[in-house]
């Protein structure tokens, strides 16, 4: 574990001063992320100069949302968002390169193309959840407060499960690639909304099967004391850390499995 | 006219190429399909707060959703097009053999992207547009004629997106790295084709805007234009004169870069 | 460079040890629209060998014969599916990490120093990767330096440079650590003559000094001729051919092509078989001869009776040696039975 840490650090640093040999091209994506990302907001704000509350939410309640599941997606991109490319790596050859250096794979995979571009999303997710909790009507106590920075790491946990898992499903489908964005961006742009949106099934796909909503629906249902669709009893609010600690221990396995059955390319 | 026949062939071959990538089209069908069932929702929410929403009613709203997934990748509305392998090729500079094909760059290119365009209307889109229209109320016409306009503002949808991604492939000959461009490209293109929220819901002068920008031309007009909301002859000189003032824009853009090319010596 | 020959554990002649190893894969292909047919492909199929430390062995074969497949076996990036593999006494697809300490690896198509980076920042991120002694560190590198004569180009972008500086930085990288094991993967592939000539002579001079056991994949029979003491021919997954390589010119006689310019132009030159001219084009004639005599006897020939401006050899390629070796099995094997 420590071994790959600090694998990780070396591969990221690399990957960082990689990027800032093309400056201008640094920049323009620092400012691209930074400010455009934040148009998805703008999104949402465009919806409520419409109307007064989505699904009986009011806007500062859903920028809650929004804030918290950009900002777990965030640090999870930003620590493991290259994944997504392990496919076009084992495409051109090159993940072989990685399997013959004496430190773990995963954390090479992960610090791979890593790049402080990626700041941006996070930087905006953060201001926006800065303004939702003082604009929000949050009745707030102790365990309140300390759930929403439990919320965020654990959210963040879940979404790097899921990134490995994608990686490890990449093995087999390198060409399935795009299947994984249905979880990663699909799954944070649907957790922005309140979860009475979505059909009951959905909700329930989204807490039991693949239990992306104890990112921030679950957790947040709590923080903002409104009901969750299902029926779940109060102590599932503090639950995200074992959610998380269990989507890890499988995406994990998964890795492992799908690293062994690597096959590489040609002959 | 013997080159018509070469852009043809080129054609042809985009939309080969990217029929060969089965498992890819699969994926992308399975995230457009989960990404519309996500936007359906929102939008229905939105709706019932408001029915009537910028001019929609609610089966407006849900086809406009599926109509936006079904365009996603033919319109390459965030990139992913021909253009990542023309900034590949001019990164690695091996854009200066195409240089010396008998045919015209932009034009080849163009061919090579409606190519690509045609495969992607029908092997991604076809399916998300589907399980809309099988389990969600829309709003489609009946009207032959609506149909066949709607073909010509896609047509012409898919040259303004081409115009717009010729000219960021472009940039790479000055900028030699295409990720910073290519996210802006991407997110600006998100969000002002109307894949956030169709463009006549933006408010007063904000939307004044986005709806003037070539943007719209992709995805708001042919959305309008299928769900006749538009008039189209309006539509359709909108989304021409777009194409136009862009191709012309990346021939310029492009002489000037091939001269850079040869000045640098290839 | 500084040698680890003496802390050698266990290697009681072979280093490498190869016992009926296979792998198979699975392939999937489509018929008609849905229905996908399934069968296996034997990539490697039953192969033994053993390499003793410090030989330097020659692997080769055609595309899709199964030399990547073993190479990548060896460097634990595949595992195998039935047999026994042993690098330096470890299993390499159970303890990948532990031999890649031991091991040095170049694929000649994909390089492993980083594009957009000096060349110097790649081998510092080796040091700090593999824990090099930094005392040892700085004595390889100024060694390799010297021998690959990198000394300008530490400061270059790597994409800068050109493919043969990129091979010699490539195997500079891949020796830094002190491996005890060299495998190069077409390490002349796309390469001048120059370039060529100098990464052979830099791997016979660190397998003179330190006794790293090198196996390389090649396409050029020069490589093997000028660096390899041993061959190994591998085809359909199977060893077909395991020796020197003057056995292996017997096996498969190859011909080399001798490309003389004349000063002018001049009937076919007259020369004993079984060399013979093969084309005539103006003053350049080109000779066919056996790839196993020299051409020194045929050149003085000449020069001696014709007025000779220029002249150059072309080498067999190897898989036309290859290809002649099984026509001729192929062409005995009736006989055999019969």
């Amino acid at each position: 574990m420590l071994e790959g840490l600090r694998a990780y650090r070396m591969i990221a640093g690399m990957w960082v001063r990689s990027g800032m040999t093309y400056r201008v091209s640094f920049v323009v994506t620092l400012f691209g992320n930074l400010v455009m990302t934040g148009l998805d907001f703008v999104g949402i704000l465009l919806m409520f100069s419409q109307v007064d509350e989505l699904a009986g939410w009011s806007l500062p309640e859903v920028a809650f949302l929004y804030a918290a599941s950009v900002t777990s997606f965030g640090l999870a991109h930003l620590a493991s968002g290259s994944m997504q490319q392990l496919g076009s790596r084992i495409r051109d050859g090159s993940f072989d390169v990685l399997l013959v250096r004496p430190v773990p794979v995963l954390a090479q995979v992960g610090g791979d193309r890593f790049s402080l571009r990626r700041l941006g999303r996070l930087a905006q997710g953060g201001a926006v959840l800065g303004w939702a909790l003082v604009a929000a009507d949050i009745d707030w106590t102790v365990s309140k407060v300390l759930l929403v920075p439990l919320m965020v790491v654990s959210g963040a946990a879940i979404f790097v499960a899921v990134f490995v898992a994608g990686a490890a499903f990449q093995i087999y489908a390198q060409d399935a690639a795009e299947v994984q964005n249905a979880f990663t961006y699909g799954g944070t742009t649907m957790l922005q909304y309140p979860p009475a949106v979505f059909g009951k099934d959905l909700v329930r796909g989204v807490t039991f099967v693949l239990p992306l909503a104890f990112v921030n629906w679950v957790p947040a249902a709590h923080v903002l004391g409104r009901p969750y669709p299902l029926a779940l009893p109060g102590w599932v609010a503090f639950a995200s850390p074992l959610v998380a600690a269990g989507c890890c221990a499988l995406a994990g396995l998964a890795w492992r499995t799908g690293l062994r059955s690597y096959r590489s390319v040609g002959s | 006219m013997g080159s018509a026949r070469l852009y043809l062939a080129v054609a042809a071959r985009g939309f080969r190429r990217y029929a060969s990538y089965r498992a890819a089209t699969a994926a992308g069908v399975f995230t457009n399909t989960v990404f519309g069932l996500i936007l359906v929702y929102t939008y229905l929410a939105l709706w019932d707060e408001r029915p009537d929403l910028g001019g929609y009613d609610q089966a407006q709203a849900v086809t406009y959703v599926w109509l936006g997934q079904c365009l996603f990748a033919a319109l390459a509305l965030q990139g992913g097009g021909v253009e990542t392998e023309l900034m590949e090729r001019i990164r690695t500079g091996e854009i200066a053999v195409d240089l010396y094909r008998p045919a015209d760059l932009q034009l080849w290119w163009l061919a090579g992207d409606l190519g690509r365009a045609a495969f992607q209307l029908l092997g991604r889109g076809v399916v998300p547009f589907l399980v809309g229209g099988l389990f969600f109320p829309t709003a489609l016409p009946t009207r032959f004629d609506t149909w066949v306009w709607f073909a010509v503002a896609l047509l012409l949808a898919a040259l303004v997106s081409f115009g717009i991604r010729y000219l960021v492939a472009l940039s790479v000959f000055w900028l030699l790295d295409g990720t910073g461009v290519s996210q802006v490209m991407m997110i600006l293109g998100v969000f002002f084709s109307g894949m956030v929220l169709p463009l006549n819901v933006f408010p007063g002068g904000f939307g004044e805007v986005a709806r003037a920008l070539p943007w719209a031309a992709q995805l708001q007009v042919p959305a309008d234009v299928l769900m006749g909301e538009t008039a189209v002859a309006g539509a359709f000189a909108f989304q021409a004169m777009w194409a136009v003032l862009l191709l012309v824009a990346g021939r310029l853009v492009q002489s000037a870069a091939t001269r850079r090319v040869v000045v640098q010596g290839g | 460079m500084s040698g680890r020959m003496g802390t050698t554990e266990g290697s009681e002649g072979a280093f490498i040890e190869v016992d009926g190893v296979e792998k198979v894969f699975d392939v999937r292909r489509r018929k008609g629209l849905l229905r996908r047919e399934r069968h296996q492909v034997r990539a490697v199929d039953s192969i033994s060998f053993t390499v003793a430390r410090g030989e330097m062995v020659g692997y080769i074969g055609p595309n899709g014969a199964g030399k990547s497949t073993t190479i990548k076996m060896l460097t634990g990036i595949l595992t195998p599916s039935g047999g026994r593999l042993r690098v330096a006494g470890i299993d390499p697809s159970r303890e990948r990490t532990r031999l890649a300490h031991r091991i040095g690896v170049v694929f000649g198509q994909r390089t492993t120093l980083w594009w957009d980076l000096p060349l110097i920042d790649s081998y510092k991120l080796m040091h700090r990767m593999y824990r090099i002694p930094d005392a040892r560190y700085r004595e390889n590198l100024a060694r390799l330096v010297e021998l690959l004569d990198l000394g300008d180009l530490l400061e270059v972008p790597v994409r800068q440079l050109s493919l043969g500086q990129r091979m010699r930085g490539d195997i500079a990288a891949a020796l830094l650590h002190d491996p005890e094991v060299l495998y190069l993967d077409e390490p002349t592939i796309g390469l001048d003559v120059v370039s060529k000539t100098r990464v052979r002579e830099f791997l016979r001079q660190v397998n003179a000094e330190r006794a790293t056991t090198v196996l390389l994949t090649t396409h050029d029979l020069q490589d093997i001729e000028q660096v390899c003491s041993r061959v190994m021919v591998i085809d359909h997954g199977r060893l077909v051919y395991d020796g020197a390589l003057a056995g292996l010119h017997e096996v498969g006689e190859g011909e080399r092509t001798l490309v003389v310019d004349l000063e002018r132009e001049f009937p076919p030159v007259e020369v004993p078989a079984p060399a013979r001219v093969v084309r005539v084009d103006g003053p350049r004639q080109w000779v066919a001869f056996p790839a196993s005599e020299p051409a020194a006897g045929l050149v003085t020939r000449i020069a001696e009776r014709y007025p000779l401006v220029d002249l150059s050899v072309r080498e067999p390629d190897i898989e036309a040696v290859i290809a002649q070796m099984y026509a001729e099995r192929a062409g005995r094997a009736p006989t055999q039975s019969s």
